[in-house]
């Protein structure tokens, strides 16, 4: 059977792995290339996107990433959609590979660009402004329960991108043939229907 | 549909988030970006570090909000501020300035003796020091939604916050090992809701997230902690009393992440300069002794 495994540099690792065994799939914890050679998909969890892009490099796990999303699927929950996404025009970051420009980009935050969209980090606010919801997700179901913590929202999708749900006009969950990516912590509910729709894009 | 803030949810998965992560003191905008561009996950924005509130004596409150603001402006990771214990006025200005998380702190001279802040009233969420499970369980039933270790802050000394991470964990076996019916007298030597013990005998683990605090002076240390079941680090006076700020900070990081890889460990504890100096507990007098402080 096929495993899922869940980026374990910072964050909500556990929580994933949790949510991944409540589904029926099994998971394990991914730290550096040898970890990923093993599994054939994989989550990047939410935490804190700068703490985690420095981590990823560190670990040499940067262009490992990128060619595995190639063959397998990616999911990314809020600092793991911005870690996906192609580049970060809210507070700091600079586009994959590009030398980062000022103080604000100051290589704090090297997205993967494995899809083509532009996340406004943090664009919810701040932990004062986080909230929990409920969301209609074209093609996964309705009233899925949504937890959002100082969340990012998709504020461009290019080629190959569909819009899957959104809050107040902002999209917050998209997804690409290999990739999906949610503003919202479904880990943190005992929902099970965001995964499930990821694990069939590893069938 | 309906959306809702500072639900317990909301305020715990802040948490979460936070999980392996170092969070560390700072005391303007340049350590700031110093700590941020090392890979902290949050900072706390605070006056004076520990080891400086204890070398100046005398009353610590609530940092001036102006220092807290000139933080918030400077790095894009959450800020935490701390308040007095029982300081609710101290909280809530810190709430009204959009702070990510307040930090309700033995480090300041407490506001009141026999109450804390009645925490669950807040959107925004709040940390708390412990020394043992009956400790933390009561700041969750107050509302907090992390808790951490005590120590004892600004001594560099480490064997305090791993009396305390040790103590909580032994007492969370313990009441995973008791049956239901023995869980009341339990919850009566701890001085716990029973209902928060009941919850913890059935998680086997506390329902919110735990980090080290109070004496952390080396990715050793931080790795220690990590070996010993912390969910992350707090790192006070260690960063920006030690002879490279910026080494120390970047190394610690990588230790709680890789707190089981020695070979890596040994690497990046190379070179790194002087630690910030420690202090014996016997020679802290027992009215210096932060960790007291707390009901």
């Amino acid at each position: 059977m096929k495993r899922v495994g869940v980026l374990a540099l910072q964050g909500a690792v556990t929580e994933h792995l949790s949510m991944l065994e409540r589904a029926g799939v099994p998971g394990a914890p991914v730290k550096n290339p040898a970890d990923l050679a093993a599994v054939q998909g994989l989550i990047i969890p939410g935490g804190e996107s700068t703490a985690i892009s420095r981590l990823i490099r560190q670990n040499g796990l940067f262009e490992p990433i990128r060619r595995f999303a190639v063959d397998w699927p990616v999911m990314g929950t809020c600092a793991g959609l911005v870690l996906c996404g192609a580049a970060v025009t809210g507070s700091g970051g600079a586009a994959p590979g590009e030398a980062a420009e000022g103080r604000e980009c100051r290589d704090r935050l090297e997205p993967l660009g494995l899809l083509d969209i532009a996340v406004a980090r943090n664009g919810f606010g701040r932990q004062v402004d986080s909230f929990e919801t409920e969301l209609d997700v074209r093609g996964v179901g309705n009233n899925i329960p949504a937890v959002f913590i100082r969340a990012p929202y998709i504020e461009r999708i290019g080629e190959g991108v569909v819009p899957l749900a959104s809050v107040g006009g902002k999209i917050v969950m998209a997804e690409s043939r290999m990739v999906l990516v949610t503003s919202f912590h479904p880990e943190l509910t005992d929902d099970t229907r965001v995964v499930r729709h990821f694990c069939g894009k590893m069938a | 549909m309906a959306v809702k803030q500072g639900t317990e949810r909301v305020k715990r998965g802040m948490a979460q988030m936070q999980k392996g992560g170092v969070i560390m003191d700072v005391v303007n905008a340049e350590q700031a970006k110093i700590a941020e561009d090392a890979g902290a996950v949050a900072v706390m924005a605070l006056e004076r570090v520990p080891s400086d509130i204890r070398a100046a004596g005398g009353v610590a409150r609530m940092a001036d909000p102006g220092i807290v603001e000139a933080v918030m402006k400077a790095v894009t990771i959450p800020v935490m501020a701390k308040a007095r214990i029982g300081h609710i006025a101290e909280a809530r200005i810190l709430e009204a300035m959009g702070v990510d998380y307040i930090d309700e702190s033995e480090v300041l001279t407490p506001a009141d003796e026999a109450y804390h802040i009645p925490k669950s009233a807040f959107t925004v969420p709040f940390v708390c020091g412990c020394r043992d499970l009956g400790e933390g369980l009561r700041r969750i039933g107050e509302g907090a939604s992390m808790l951490r270790t005590k120590g004892e802050p600004g001594t560099g000394n480490i064997v305090e916050a791993v009396r305390h991470m040790r103590k909580v964990d032994g007492q969370i076996r313990q009441a995973a090992a008791m049956r239901e019916d023995e869980l009341m007298a339990f919850a009566k030597d701890l001085g716990a809701p029973y209902e928060l013990v009941l919850e913890v005998k059935r998680l086997g683990k506390l329902p919110v997230v735990n980090f080290a605090a109070g004496g952390i002076a080396t990715p050793a240390d931080a790795a220690l902690m990590m070996l010993l079941g912390a969910d992350g680090v707090f790192v006070g006076s260690g960063i920006f009393k030690s002879q490279n700020p910026a080494k120390f900070a970047a190394a610690i990081v990588r230790a709680v992440t890789n707190y089981e890889d020695s070979p890596l460990l040994a690497e990046l504890s190379k070179g790194l300069g002087n630690a910030m100096p420690g202090i014996a507990m016997h020679a802290l007098a027992p009215e210096d002794r932060m960790q007291e402080r707390g009901w």
